[in-house]
């Protein structure tokens, strides 16, 4: 089918096509080229003579391809896969990682350590309740097991099931530390509708015992403490935490989104921009460079539109729906179909419970005139005894306009 | 312990940020087999080959240039065609090109499949780093019906047959419709010698020479249908002839030649002289322009089946074009048809301007030239 526009066609058919009202064929949004030179740099890639890590990775991939059963080298391996997975927010990484443990993969009873990179690799995918059965069979091998433990809080969270989330953070006391513990709380309850008891007690708790050990975990703690505030309304300190966080770990992509989502809701877009900005390989931080640029009207907006929304369709293609949440706000904020933003957060709303997950399914039905849509959401919030005000105010909203 | 605890609670929510590694495989229905084009991101093929030579993680032309054999080699290995009991060995066919993908660069392999037998039924397996990353997927499309969706393939759904009986007359027939229209609003040469006979139509020739505006719509309408019609029906009957290599002309002669037919009717409009019908000369020009549709045809690759669904479904898709083209043109030329400015402007200058462009094609074609921009 490609050769059939012969180039003469291009330019002048464009013209023409649209002085006859007509259209033109098929996209070439795809087509192929050959660059002009060998200089011209086509893509970025680990670099294996400049970055130690990337070295690292390469050399313990080829020991493991020499004695792919070799289990030590491939937790080394799988781990630092997704270190380097969360750093970059390239999903390739989870998939390098599952590759190093695939002797292991598919069997009933892994080895411990397998298991609880298996269940990471499967939340990441969405597959709740797989990644649930390895964390429980982990703890049933190894009740010490901090990490298993702090998992599971974490995906039970998500799920909306917080009274087990909150059990789940219980040992950690013991074996990690109180501290750990408390971070592990603070999520929980903040996820949960109560952020201000989330702070409260957080950040009681690390002026008490002081920071953390590694940067990664300074960044968790005041990311999670962060994420408390702007819930809870105090989005000045919110900004501020998730500075701190982002200069503890200036690679936690986590943060770095959820800091450009305060600037959002605070109507700045023009610093959400500019803090995304140098982050487009990664869906969710072009989701908010476009939410920003469409605010301010700009000009690169509708580039960076189409771009996006052709990763969504590539997707789609390939079976994967990870993105309800992120395509809802693509739908409801820059292509303004509420109709389509409220199937899309209906969806999600099947599979996650976070607050942004409430959050975009009300403002969707309210969006679309449909306030009833969102009665999964309000009975939800009922049921958590939600204290979150901006959650409050859209459900108050959303009462009102229902007949 | 505790230094890799924050490590693994924050992973869940960015690792959704960014797209798995997919490959897109299209194949298409050759006459002795399948010809593909398979796009694979260079970030997968630098991570299997290592084609960052310099390591300093700029993957630069040069670097895959000069892997080009390994490239080709190692992605053609990773997949099997074939038919029910036989092999189609493929064959890669001309250079490794680029194309840039939503999440990407990714490197263009065409190909061939070579069937020692028509196929009826076509057999995948797709192995293409399973190995090194068990969540790649080859998104795969086999062309040739529209009907037929896409197969996405995963490393423990890797192999899949897929019926090319399925490719029904009907879906088949609907595809080179939708060619047949693709091609007539592409084709510029077609659509402005089809404006150049149809910016007349809501006139008629005063007894002085000139132009007057006809006075009601239905003759209008029924002038242009002729004209139109005349047109299908002798390009269709010159297509037929080429597609069955009945008659065969060089390209380039006919290629003048369209542009001289485009000169022709444009300057009839503006000196009018051919008197009478001018469906008769949709007619004759048509046979010259149904040998031009040949090439496109040939371009999409003939299946050696149902020739005759092929050339009727791109017929009936050349028609439906134009006409779509007609239900704009014609409401509003024939509102316009008693200002000055349609008679001087529209008639006079827009045919002046068609003869312009019919004159540079001429020249380009027939001294093998590129002036315009292209």
């Amino acid at each position: 089918m490609r050769s059939v526009m012969r180039p003469r066609h291009s330019v002048l058919g464009v013209v023409l096509a649209l002085a006859c009202g007509c259209s033109r064929g098929p996209d070439t949004a795809s087509a192929p080229f050959t660059p002009q030179s060998d200089t011209e740099v086509l893509e970025q890639v680990p670099a294996r003579a400049t970055d130690a890590r990337a070295r690292e990775r390469a050399a313990l991939r080829q020991e493991l391809d020499a004695q792919p059963r070799q289990l030590e080298l491939a937790v080394r391996l799988a781990r630092l896969e997704l270190k380097e997975g969360r750093a970059r927010g390239d999903p390739r990484h989870l998939g390098w990682a599952q590759a190093a443990l695939s002797p292991w993969w598919d069997e009933p009873q892994p080895p411990h350590e397998v298991l609880l990179l298996r269940a990471t690799l499967r939340q990441s995918r969405h597959e709740f309740d797989a990644a649930l059965a390895d964390l429980d069979a982990a703890l049933r091998e190894d009740p010490r097991d901090a990490q298993a433990w702090l998992t599971r809080a974490v995906v039970l969270g998500v799920r909306g099931r917080h009274a087990e989330a909150e059990k789940s953070c219980a040992p950690l006391d013991t074996l990690a530390g109180a501290l750990t513990a408390t971070v592990c709380r603070a999520q929980v309850d903040s996820v949960a509708g109560h952020s201000g008891r989330a702070y409260a007690r957080l950040s009681e708790a690390m002026s008490r015992r002081g920071a953390l050990g590694s940067p990664e975990e300074q960044a968790w703690a005041l990311s999670t403490l962060g994420e408390a505030a702007a819930r809870s309304g105090d989005t000045r300190r919110a900004e501020l935490l998730y500075a701190q966080a982002l200069a503890a770990d200036p690679d936690d992509a986590y943060t770095r989104a959820a800091l450009a989502d305060l600037l959002l809701d605070l109507n700045r877009p023009a610093e959400a921009s500019r803090l995304m900005k140098d982050h487009a390989t990664d869906d969710g931080h072009l989701l908010r460079r476009v939410l920003a640029e469409t605010a301010l009207g700009s000009a690169e907006a509708a580039t960076l539109t189409t771009e996006l929304a052709s990763r969504y369709a590539a997707s789609r293609l390939r079976g994967d729906t990870l993105h309800g949440r992120e395509e809802a706000r693509f739908a409801l904020h820059v292509e303004k179909d509420a109709n389509k933003a409220l199937t899309l957060a209906q969806a999600n709303w099947e599979v996650q419970r976070e607050p942004w997950d409430v959050r975009i399914l009300m403002e969707s039905a309210l969006a679309a005139g449909t306030p009833d849509a969102a009665k999964p959401a309000l009975t939800y919030l009922e049921a958590i005894a939600c204290e979150d005000p901006g959650l409050l105010a859209l459900a108050t909203r959303l009462k009102k306009a229902a007949p | 312990m505790n230094r890799f605890l924050a490590l693994l609670v924050l992973l869940p929510c960015v690792a959704l940020a960014h797209k798995p590694s997919d490959s897109y495989l299209r194949l298409e229905r050759a006459p002795h087999g399948f010809t593909g084009r398979w796009d694979v991101a260079l970030r997968d093929l630098d991570a299997v080959l290592g084609l960052d030579s310099n390591g300093d993680g700029a993957l630069a032309w040069g670097e895959v240039r000069d892997r080009q054999q390994d490239i080709t080699r190692h992605v053609l290995s990773r997949l099997s065609v074939g038919t029910a009991g036989a092999p189609c060995p493929t064959t890669p066919e001309g250079a490794l090109r680029v194309a840039r993908h939503s999440d990407g660069a990714y490197a263009v392999l065409d190909f061939q499949a070579a069937c020692p037998t028509w196929p009826s039924a076509l057999t995948l397996d797709y192995t293409l780093l399973f190995d090194r990353d068990p969540q790649h997927r080859g998104i795969i499309q086999v062309a040739g019906g529209q009907g037929q969706g896409t197969l996405v393939l995963s490393a423990s759904h890797h192999t899949v047959d897929v019926p090319l009986a399925n490719l029904s007359a009907w879906s088949h027939f609907g595809g080179m419709v939708l060619s047949g229209i693709e091609h007539i609003w592409a084709g510029l040469d077609h659509l402005l010698f089809l404006l150049a006979l149809l910016l007349p139509s809501v006139l008629k020739r005063s007894p002085e020479g000139g132009w007057e505006p006809v006075d009601r719509f239905g003759p209008a309408l029924r002038d242009v249908v002729k004209i139109v019609s005349a047109f299908t029906v002798a390009h269709s009957l010159t297509l037929s002839l080429a597609a069955l290599g009945l008659v065969a002309l060089p390209s380039r002669l006919v290629e003048s030649a369209i542009a001289v037919s485009v000169i022709l009717a444009a300057a009839n409009n503006v000196f009018p002289s051919i008197r009478g019908t001018r469906w008769a000369v949709a007619f004759a020009l048509g046979l010259l322009h149904g040998f031009g549709f040949a090439s496109v045809l040939a371009d999409l690759g003939l299946p050696a089946e149902g020739l005759a669904t092929t050339l009727l479904g791109f017929n009936v898709g050349v028609e439906l074009g134009q006409l779509a083209c007609v239900a704009v043109f014609l409401p509003v030329a024939f509102m316009l048809r008693g200002a000055t400015v349609y008679r001087r402007a529209i008639l006079v200058g827009g045919s002046a301007a068609i003869g312009l462009i019919a004159c540079v094609w001429l020249a380009e074609r027939a001294l093998d030239v590129s002036v315009l921009p292209l």
